[in-house]
């Protein structure tokens, strides 16, 4: 009997995909694979941003009918922030769509590293805007990657002019508490470096992911006193950080963010605790802008919006510009490859040939949004600026102007590591000086 | 009918001892091997070979090991994460530092240097058994995990801590394509398969079992338990190692510490328990059923063209896994394998049982 049983589940499980087609695409339309995280602990992040991107893709189609007439497919897979999870979704997505993939983000700086391997095999280009390895930002060995907008290192080397400019770092102490992967291991070189030029003291504190469990490293910070905490975090370890803080008396005006820690579901969930914490900001949260009365009259009041209350915040606003990058390279290529799906190839032209001048942001009604990017072959960060932005318990307000990273210092960083990852991996880097066909 | 012996006569030990006594099995046997070499790689796609077989014969691969150690020595380890970043951080240095070594051999050394470490903190089950075992051994998967992450010599002082494997190529063939790197996969399992059968049917397998049963017998009859256990603890960490360079090598091509962490360990002895202690078909099983049910039902609603959002789908893949889990137990706790052995016993007699 229990045997009968299980052969019946099996050859129902087996039967199954024979039932059901792939819902086939349509030639014509330009295929997106969207890497999501809408479960785990790093969903209250991963939903606005997945959010926002799905936003923006569809009002294309919908106010536009898309780029140039070519209509946008999205795929999602989820893969829970778990890079071999990551990866699989991206074996799975890659080749649907007429053209396959035409590029990925990740979001996940795991993800980044291994699909940086694989990228350059399928002829795919990987958009990590604002994360990724920062070395990428070398478009001579890097090819295939854009961390546009800004890098960690860039990152850190904002938040240090900062800081510094608050008063000379000479024996501060500054301590960096992050989440023990890649993507909080990135900002460490540049901290060390500055350290020696600034003269401040450096400490690293790893947090375990998921990042609940803190007490341990916030009786250190009590004890040690620091004058300034960096938090590199992600998920529930920037809400839990804050809260932690909160518990041990740091003052939380102190404490500065990475652009991935400055959003509302890390600071909402401390309360008042959160108020004053500040953070990196790439852009503004808000729905002042004209792309956001476009998102909600075309969408939201039509019933085909993602989730409106997501609407306006850090990380929704962040995918709106993420997935506006996508479209706009996307229009690039096609400008010297014709109207029609782009592949991961022609994308790649598109991306290293991107411009978004002040006046083409305007008419994206993204003005104020954004700020200009302007991509090469030799720097595929395109911009390397952010702000300040303090939480005053009820909303994100601006503190600094923009803050550039210093390129003097970071370029022969970057060209380095670079040029060791050439080495390492045998490729002999592009010439960016002749032009690129 | 089809597993019938009837007719059957062994007339050497030779025959009776074989790997397979049962006619029929070979047949089977050479029928999946002509399969897995011949026929997946002319019809499998991409995503397949990458997402599906590969992982699943590396973790195959891994699971043999551990359940040499786990099923038939009866050393309950929760160290399997550690041991296969061992051979895999092994792997990446050996083939940094010394440039011209073949990367089959390169694989050898970092298996053996997995086996080092693996006799190393086996040394513990010499004094203490059972759960007891188990919290010694988690601590070897703290201590490799941290020792990963922290000592930058292993990682060749890479800032971001991720580490990138080089090309494959072994005797100045390179292995690019899907399908070659899944048949470098095959052909190691199958080395490993086939020595793990052995090494269990002989002297060796013998005195690991009589441990597992009851390890003070086994001493009177003359067992050295030191021999036995440590040899296990070796055995085993060899073939995590080598699994362990494969995934880094093969299946990821670039990894940090995390991909090899204490969830890496329970999912391994979860394809162990499932799949069947003390069996290497139970290895296959467990580790296909592991791998690929997550993956089948989180497509499921896209093959069958049911809207239901990305969330829901991967709530719905957690709740029926766990209850596919718990199903299986209750249906055989001995696992898969044992399912298979009932399966076989009911074929003899089918279609007229009794």
């Amino acid at each position: 009997m229990k045997l009968k049983a299980i052969f019946a589940l099996a050859a129902a499980a087996l039967a199954l995909p024979v039932a059901g087609a792939d819902p086939a695409l349509a030639q014509g339309e330009q295929f997106y694979p969207a890497l999501v995280y809408r479960t785990g602990a790093y969903a209250p992040n991963g939903i606005p941003f997945a959010n926002g991107i799905a936003d923006y893709l569809a009002l294309v189609n919908e106010r536009d009918g898309g780029v140039n007439g070519v209509k946008f497919v999205i795929e999602e897979c989820e893969f829970g922030y778990a890079t071999d999870k990551g990866v699989e979704c991206y074996e799975r997505l890659k080749g649907k769509g007429s053209t396959g993939a035409a590029v990925i983000t990740p979001l996940s700086t795991g993800v980044t590293f291994a699909l940086t391997e694989k990228a350059p095999i399928d002829k795919i280009p990987l958009l990590t805007m604002g994360y990724g390895r920062s070395e990428s930002a070398d478009g001579s060995v890097f090819t295939w990657n854009f961390p546009l907008l800004g890098t960690y290192w860039s990152a850190a080397d904002i938040l240090i002019q900062h800081v510094a400019k608050k008063g000379s770092l000479k024996g501060k102490k500054i301590v960096l508490v992050y989440h023990d992967s890649p993507y909080g291991k990135e900002p460490i070189p540049v901290l060390q470096d500055h350290a020696k030029t600034y003269g401040y003291t450096f400490e690293a504190i790893p947090v375990t992911s998921p990042g609940v469990e803190q007490k341990a490293v916030w009786l250190q910070i009590r004890q040690g006193r620091p004058d300034y905490v960096f938090l590199w975090g992600w998920g529930v370890m920037n809400s839990t950080s804050i809260k932690e803080a909160a518990a041990v008396n740091y003052p939380r005006d102190k404490m500065y963010g990475v652009w991935w820690s400055g959003a509302e579901p890390d600071v909402l969930p401390a309360g008042d605790g959160s108020k004053g914490y500040n953070a990196l900001a790439l852009h503004p949260a808000g729905t002042v802008y004209e792309v956001h009365k476009d998102v909600l009259k075309y969408l939201h009041e039509r019933g085909k919006g993602a989730r409106r209350e997501d609407v306006g915040s850090v990380l929704y606003n962040r995918g709106l510009i993420n997935a506006m990058l996508v479209v706009e390279a996307i229009r690039t290529a096609q400008g010297k490859f014709g109207n029609k799906p782009m592949t991961g190839e022609q994308t790649r032209w598109g991306f290293e040939n991107l411009n978004l001048t002040a006046a083409r942001i305007k008419d994206l009604g993204m003005d104020g949004l954004v700020s200009p990017i302007k991509v090469s072959c030799a720097d595929h960060e395109g911009a390397r600026k952010a702000r300040i932005h303090q939480w005053d318990g009820k909303q994100w307000v601006y503190t600094t102007e923009w803050i550039e990273a210093d390129t003097k210092y970071l370029r022969p960083k970057m060209e380095a590591a670079a040029k060791a990852y050439a080495e390492e991996k045998k490729i002999t880097p592009r010439d960016c000086s002749k032009p690129q066909s | 009918m089809i597993y019938r012996e009837a007719g059957q006569f062994k007339t050497t030990y030779r025959a009776d001892q074989a790997v397979f006594p049962i006619p029929q099995d070979r047949v089977a046997m050479v029928l999946i091997l002509l399969a897995a070499y011949v026929g997946i790689p002319l019809f499998a796609s991409e995503y397949l070979f990458l997402a599906i077989l590969i992982p699943f014969l590396i973790l195959s691969m891994a699971a043999i090991g551990l359940n040499i150690l786990v099923g038939y020595c009866g050393q309950l380890s929760l160290g399997t994460g550690g041991f296969m970043a061992v051979g895999a951080y092994a792997a990446y240095n050996l083939a940094l530092r010394v440039p011209e070594l073949n990367l089959l051999v390169v694989f050898l050394l970092a298996g053996g240097c997995a086996a080092l470490v693996g006799g190393v903190f086996g040394i513990p089950s010499l004094r203490i058994k059972g759960f007891y075992l188990a919290v010694a051994t988690l601590a070897a998967q703290f201590f490799l995990e941290w020792m990963f992450s922290r000592v930058g010599w292993f990682t060749n002082y890479t800032p971001s801590g991720s580490v990138a494997a080089p090309r494959l190529i072994i005797f100045g063939y390179v292995f690019r394509t899907p399908a070659e790197k899944y048949l470098l996969c095959l052909f190691l399992v199958t080395i490993a398969a086939l020595a793990a059968k052995n090494l269990v049917r002989g002297r060796i397998g013998r005195s690991w079992m009589a441990i597992r049963d009851m390890d003070i017998a086994a001493e009177i009859i003359g067992i050295r338990p030191v021999q036995a256990k440590l040899s296990a603890f070796a055995v085993s960490s060899f073939m995590i190692g080598i699994s362990g360079a494969l995934w880094g090598f093969v299946h990821l091509g670039s990894w940090e510490p995390l991909a090899f962490d204490i969830n890496r360990s329970f999912n391994l002895l979860f394809m162990v328990i499932i799949g069947g202690l003390g069996s290497i078909l139970g290895c296959f099983l467990g580790a296909a059923f592991i791998t690929m049910v997550p993956v089948f039902l989180n497509q499921l609603p896209t093959i069958l063209g049911i809207p239901i959002s990305t969330a829901m789908i991967s709530h719905l893949e957690f709740m029926i896994f766990g209850a596919l889990i718990v199903f299986f137990l209750i249906a055989e706790p001995h696992g898969l394998a044992r399912l298979w052995a009932v399966g076989k016993q009911k074929l003899r007699l089918w279609p007229f049982p009794h």
